[in-house]
């Protein structure tokens, strides 16, 4: 007697076709994400309700802790370079290949330039200390925040500047900063903040 | 696909071990990396801040003629006091009386509801525009040029916004932005002045200063 054989079908699915879109997807959206730079202090930056975005390039960021340190991050590390080369020849210092390699992969601008050739010599995680401490010397003795957006604006003329400060941080730390914009010129400029929603009226 | 076929394809003889067929389960992948796209895509969206236009006069000196005067009627000025305290008084100053210059808050029912009542005539014209926009009746670029008209329209307020050395980053910021909400076109930032310190101290005295004034 014969018995009436039922076929065993697998359920098994193939998921090698999907794991291919998935990693063509991922790689892209890897490509495209532009993380935000490392930043020595963390601020959390005010709410408002203006829905514009940051220029995606040719942008300047002074950022502003709420102790008044200003730090100062260029995007075109292009730029940068140039920028490097103003300030050796105005403060007649000279860097070696080695420091403005440094200089290109520090994102942010925060010690005097008297200090900046020793500060590039030292490692990444010590710059990051370094930083913490210290900041571009604004005061009107002393203004190198005016100096580096002066030589920023000639090497680039698209420039754009953005402020980004913390909630807390005390207006006269902030007014500084402004008139030090509003004194070479640079009018115009944005206030980085986070998106809220739009009360009804 | 997922298969990797380990036989000769020959006849199997006796002895030899079976076919095996090996099949990788890619389903766990699949798993990873939707969760990493997800997370990838929030971050791209999310990453990027807004940022808040700002236009400051320059230093300048204008010549008198060039200032422009702004009624009295039309200007409101705004002083931003410490611990989140703003203050405010309509066209010019009065030192004689304490009570002119009324204190309030940056909340809904503060300065907003005050500046909406100043600026009731373009207020309600973009809220007819954003009915218009909300039924799809206008374009965007439309409704954008539109409401830079009514902004911009000499019916409008003037606000100066004064800050004190007590004000934080976010009241300066919280003003600007009820500028916005409130459909106020003209502002601007001014240093404070002596005037207005005074009147500060006025108030927060309760009038001490004037009755010294008079009494003199």
């Amino acid at each position: 007697m014969s018995k009436v054989k039922t076929k065993k079908h697998s359920t098994f699915i193939d998921m090698t076709a999907m794991s291919d879109v998935t990693v063509l997807l991922l790689t892209f959206f890897m490509l495209t994400a532009t993380f935000l730079p490392k930043e020595p202090v963390q601020v959390t930056t005010p709410s408002s309700v203006v829905d514009i975005k940051i220029p995606e390039s040719n942008l300047l960021t002074i950022l502003v802790s709420p102790k008044g340190h200003v730090y100062l991050n260029f995007d075109r590390p292009a730029d940068k370079l140039a920028i490097l080369d103003k300030v050796s020849q105005e403060f007649k210092i000279q860097f070696t290949d080695k420091q403005k390699k440094s200089f290109l992969s520090q994102p942010t601008i925060g010690v005097p330039i008297s200090a900046l050739p020793k500060f590039l010599d030292m490692s990444v995680s010590e710059q990051d200390e370094v930083l913490k401490a210290n900041g571009v010397p604004s005061d009107s003795t002393n203004n190198q925040l005016k100096k580096w957006i002066q030589y920023g604006q000639a090497v680039n003329e698209n420039l754009k500047i953005a402020v980004k400060s913390d909630q807390s941080t005390p207006y006269p730390l902030i007014k500084s900063v402004f008139s030090t914009l509003q004194d070479i010129k640079a009018n115009r400029f944005n206030l980085i903040t986070t998106l809220k929603g739009m009360p009804a009226v | 696909m997922a298969e990797v076929n380990t036989g000769d394809g020959g006849e199997a003889k006796k002895g030899k071990p079976k076919k095996h067929t090996l099949r990788v389960d890619f389903t766990p992948m699949v798993d990873m990396n939707m969760l990493l796209i997800t997370f990838f895509m929030f971050c791209t969206t999310l990453s990027k801040p807004q940022a808040m236009d700002l236009i400051l006069p320059t230093k300048d000196e204008v010549k008198k003629e060039d200032k422009n005067k702004v009624e009295d009627t039309k200007a409101i000025t705004v002083i931003l006091g410490e611990k989140n305290k703003v203050y405010y008084y309509f066209g010019k100053p009065n030192y004689t009386d304490p009570n002119s210059l009324a204190l309030t808050n940056y909340g809904p029912q503060g300065l907003r509801k005050m500046l909406i009542e100043r600026n009731a005539v373009l207020v309600n014209r973009m809220r007819k525009l954003r009915d218009l926009k909300a039924k799809k009746q206008i374009s965007e670029d439309d409704f954008k040029k539109q409401s830079k008209e009514i902004k911009n329209d000499d019916a409008g307020q003037v606000v100066i916004i004064k800050p004190t050395d007590g004000a934080t980053y976010s009241n300066l910021v919280d003003v600007l932005d009820e500028m916005q909400i409130c459909s106020i076109g003209k502002y601007a930032i001014v240093d404070l002045t002596e005037g207005d310190k005074y009147l500060v101290q006025n108030l927060e005295t309760g009038g001490s200063l004037s009755k010294q004034a008079a009494s003199k």
